[in-house]
């Protein structure tokens, strides 16, 4: 049963960094204009081609 | 939302007036936020942005195209913001500022990010209480157990703190309002059982319920956040749809200056002057200059009607032909507008008193859930001999097992759904109980000009006039903006005649246009100016005349285009057996035309706002469940007293905020379609709520006798949520049938129609 001494941290530990990007994510505006967000990962309007 | 502001289509902001909304951002700039209702696509978000940000002193430009809005942030202070306008009107999208914090216009949802923020500690929490309750059903003892109670109680208590607050908010709201609402139920079980389970934990015992009461906030909030969403993203599209007025008026000073004034700086008596293609302001007289004006919004009235000096003028009118400059009589809380605001405020009463299946229902459940939950208590107070500890844990067993998981969602789910599926095919939702509303109408009443109508006339049979009368007509008619004038030259194209070049066009305003044809002068306009007499019997059509010098009159006469479908919408509405009326205030003629040809025996014409309020009471009062479906600043009244309401998205304003549907797109059978999801929508809550009665008749025996571990709990609880949801998600099904072109109908009729046409397809 030792082993749960380090297993539940650790579980609680990844849930809380999932929470903790979730927060990260919704304070930072990424959940204000979703609709928007999906065509402006089309624009590649500013990429140049590679020169060789 | 503003109500004082009137649709309009070749309207913009006036010079000087996006500086009204500019706000300091609190960083030293200055930044505004503007609606453009236009942009679509990737495109249109680069180009706006790209346009912005290449005006010199713009620090930030940033598109929300959910939204539909863009936000604009500078620094200097001597920046004109009229110039962001002016770029965004270049780039080819009309533009209107506004104040974010305005209602219904919703920059910053507030209340979304808390519920969503709630939702994710919720389904944190219940993701790891869930895994080490697993391992506690799975048989961990003693010390284990006790552990993984107290972590659970670690993670549960702030959590449920958290996350239950929009629950406890307005469960409190209800309380202390001497109500019930399903918000009280839900509160009192997960606070009970999160008291409980400390209880049990701290004495070493096994039931502990953390898992259920965490669950049971985030299967909730689910539902919650999504209503949210819907509601929230009708809003916008509803404001979206509002007016690029600027409220103000432009106004003459004595040097004769224009100046551009917002309406709480005007004053009786000021000069207003309103430009052709204007909407008039304010109520007024004219003092100088001569127009036509189209009244339809406000009176229904198809016909546009000539002024001169002295004619008075209403806010709302639309200035067709000349500038005219009025004598401000009234504006603001004297306008006419107001007085059919006031009538719909007094009118709007009823509906608030509307409970809904919701709040119904919990208003019977609740108490019979603290009953049962009381007497479980008695009962295993008696049977144990005043075992405190265990009756407490077997009443609050009930508590948490009657828990109204199912029924909280089944009218969100379907709410949810219903809405998503009306909003897909144009039609917006304001309300939630707009759509238990209105499955529950009998009776239709329509309103006639710009409803059953487009508002827009057309050139009807011309009969025996000549082609080349035709062709000039149509060369002079070219050179007017006035309705009629582009009805006739559309209606002459259409019959595949080239219009004759006019020279000389001038436009006499409020009455017609002249001009040189082959040397000769030609006349188009009012009966008057083209000197057709008394021998001509007058219509209740709208008519033109043309005169070419030397030759008899014609005239041409004008009806208004039915909207597509309304023949066939009015016919359905009937078949299903609701009694279809209209009620207008256009003259008797064209009212009576249009009732013989869409098939309705109860019709009204030339009735006043309160005349059609009077008649929806009436009705009302007589029983009946009024849909109304209107447009006009007429008929906002009646609207707002139907028992549900429908307006177009070409509607006034003050028309689509007294209606709780409105709809987009010419095509009126979104009344019917709109019905129809409400009726499918009213079943499956229903079901629903069955359903969730079902689940607690087994479940509740079983919490009552003491058998309902938190095992137990958990799966019975999530088990039903998930079966109401998945029965929710079949309304969505009807959008399916739509695309596949499945002529839709009521119940039976519809399937036996379904079926004939597969059959049809396989032979």
């Amino acid at each position: 049963m030792n082993v749960l001494v380090f297993l539940i941290p650790i579980a609680l530990f990844l849930g809380l960094l999932g929470l903790g990007a979730f927060i990260w994510a919704l304070r930072s505006g990424q959940f204000e204009d979703l609709d928007g967000e999906a065509l402006r990962i089309l624009d590649d309007e500013d990429d140049k081609p590679l020169k060789d | 939302m503003g109500c004082c502001g009137i649709r309009g289509e070749n309207e913009c902001i006036a010079p000087g007036s996006a500086a009204l909304w500019m706000r300091e951002d609190g960083e030293g700039g200055y930044v505004l936020h503007l609606l453009v209702p236009g942009m679509e696509g990737l495109e249109d978000i680069r180009a706006i942005e790209k346009g912005l940000k290449a005006l010199p002193g713009v620090t930030e430009a940033r598109v929300n195209y959910t939204l539909k809005q863009v936000k604009v942030r500078w620094r200097d202070p001597a920046f004109d913001p009229d110039a962001i306008i002016d770029t965004l009107e270049g780039l080819g999208f009309s533009a209107r500022p506004f104040d974010p914090d305005e209602a219904g216009v919703g920059a910053e949802d507030r209340e979304g990010r808390e519920l969503l923020l709630a939702l994710a500690v919720a389904g944190f929490a219940a993701g790891n209480i869930m895994l080490l309750s697993i391992s506690v059903w799975a048989g961990a003892e003693g010390a284990t157990r006790d552990l993984f109670h107290w972590i659970s109680a670690a993670i549960a208590l702030p959590a449920i703190v958290f996350a239950g607050r929009p629950f406890f908010r307005s469960a409190w709201a209800a309380l202390s309002r001497a109500r019930l609402n399903m918000d009280v139920p839900i509160s009192l079980a997960v606070l009970t059982a999160a008291m409980m389970s400390l209880y049990q934990t701290v004495n070493h015992q096994q039931h502990a319920y953390f898992d259920a009461a965490v669950s049971l906030l985030f299967f909730l909030l689910i539902g919650r956040y999504l209503d949210h969403r819907m509601k929230v993203r009708a809003r916008s599209a509803v404001s979206q749809l509002m007016s690029l007025t600027a409220t103000g008026a432009t106004v003459l000073d004595e040097e004769g200056r224009r100046r551009f004034l917002p309406m709480e700086n005007l004053q009786k008596g000021m000069k207003v002057l309103v430009a052709p293609g204007e909407r008039i302001p304010v109520d007024g007289t004219v003092i100088e200059g001569a127009s036509d004006v189209d009244l339809s919004l406000i009176t229904g009235e198809s016909t546009p009607e000539p002024v001169k000096e002295g004619s008075r003028v209403y806010a709302g009118a639309m200035n067709l032909t000349g500038p005219l400059i009025l004598r401000l009589e009234a504006h603001g809380e004297d306008t006419f507008l107001s007085e059919v605001i006031r009538l719909m405020d007094s009118a709007e009463k009823s509906r608030h008193a509307y409970v809904r299946i919701a709040d119904r229902l919990a208003a019977l459940y609740a108490p019979v859930v603290h009953v049962l939950a009381g007497g479980t208590l008695l009962g295993w107070l008696f049977i144990t001999g005043f075992n405190w500890p265990v009756s407490l844990l077997h009443a609050i067993a009930v508590l948490i097992i009657t828990c109204p998981c199912a029924l909280g969602l089944a009218v969100p789910a379907v709410q949810v759904v219903a809405a998503g599926v009306l909003f897909r095919n144009g039609i917006m939702l304001k309300s939630g109980s707009a759509l238990e509303r209105l499955a529950e109408i009998d009776t239709v009443v329509f309103d006639k000009t710009g409803t059953l109508t487009l508002g827009q006339p057309r050139l009807m049979d011309t009969g025996p006039v000549s082609t080349e009368a035709l062709a000039v007509a149509a060369g002079l008619a070219r050179g007017s903006s006035h309705p009629l004038s582009r009805a006739l030259l559309a209606g002459v194209e259409a019959r595949g005649i080239t219009p004759e070049p006019v020279l000389n066009v001038v436009e006499h305003p409020g009455r017609g246009l002249s001009g040189r044809w082959r040397g000769v002068e030609v006349r188009l306009g009012s009966r008057a100016f083209c000197g057709v007499g008394e021998e001509v019997p007058e219509t209740d059509m709208p008519q033109i005349a043309l005169v070419i010098e030397g030759q008899r009159p014609v005239l041409f006469t004008f009806e208004d285009t039915l909207r597509p479908d309304a023949r066939e919408t009015v016919a359905r509405l009937r078949q299903a057996g609701l009694r279809v009326e209209m009620i207008s205030g256009d003259r008797e003629g064209p009212v009576r035309a249009m009732a013989q040809a869409l098939g309705i025996d109860v019709w009204r014409a030339g009735w006043t706002p309160q005349q059609k309020l009077a008649y929806v009471e009436g009705l009302a009062k007589a029983g009946a469940k009024v849909l109304m479906v209107g447009d006009g600043i007429n008929d906002a009244p009646a609207l707002a007293a139907g028992h549900a309401s429908m307006a177009p998205s070409t509607a006034s304003d003050i028309g689509r905020t007294a209606a709780d549907i409105v709809f987009l797109g010419q095509s009126l059978s979104a009344v019917w379609l709109a019905r129809l999801v409400a009726l499918r929508a009213r079943r499956l809550m229903t079901q629903n709520f069955v359903m969730a009665l079902i689940y607690n008749a087994f479940a509740v025996p079983v919490a009552v006798l003491g058998y309902a571990t938190p095992l137990f709990a958990a799966v019975a609880m999530s088990a039903s949520s998930l079966v109401v949801v998945s029965n929710s998600l079949r309304l969505g099904l009807i959008d399916r049938r739509l695309r596949r072109g499945f002529a839709l109908k009521d119940g039976a009729a519809g399937r036996q129609e379904a079926h004939e046409k597969k059959k049809r397809e396989a032979a």
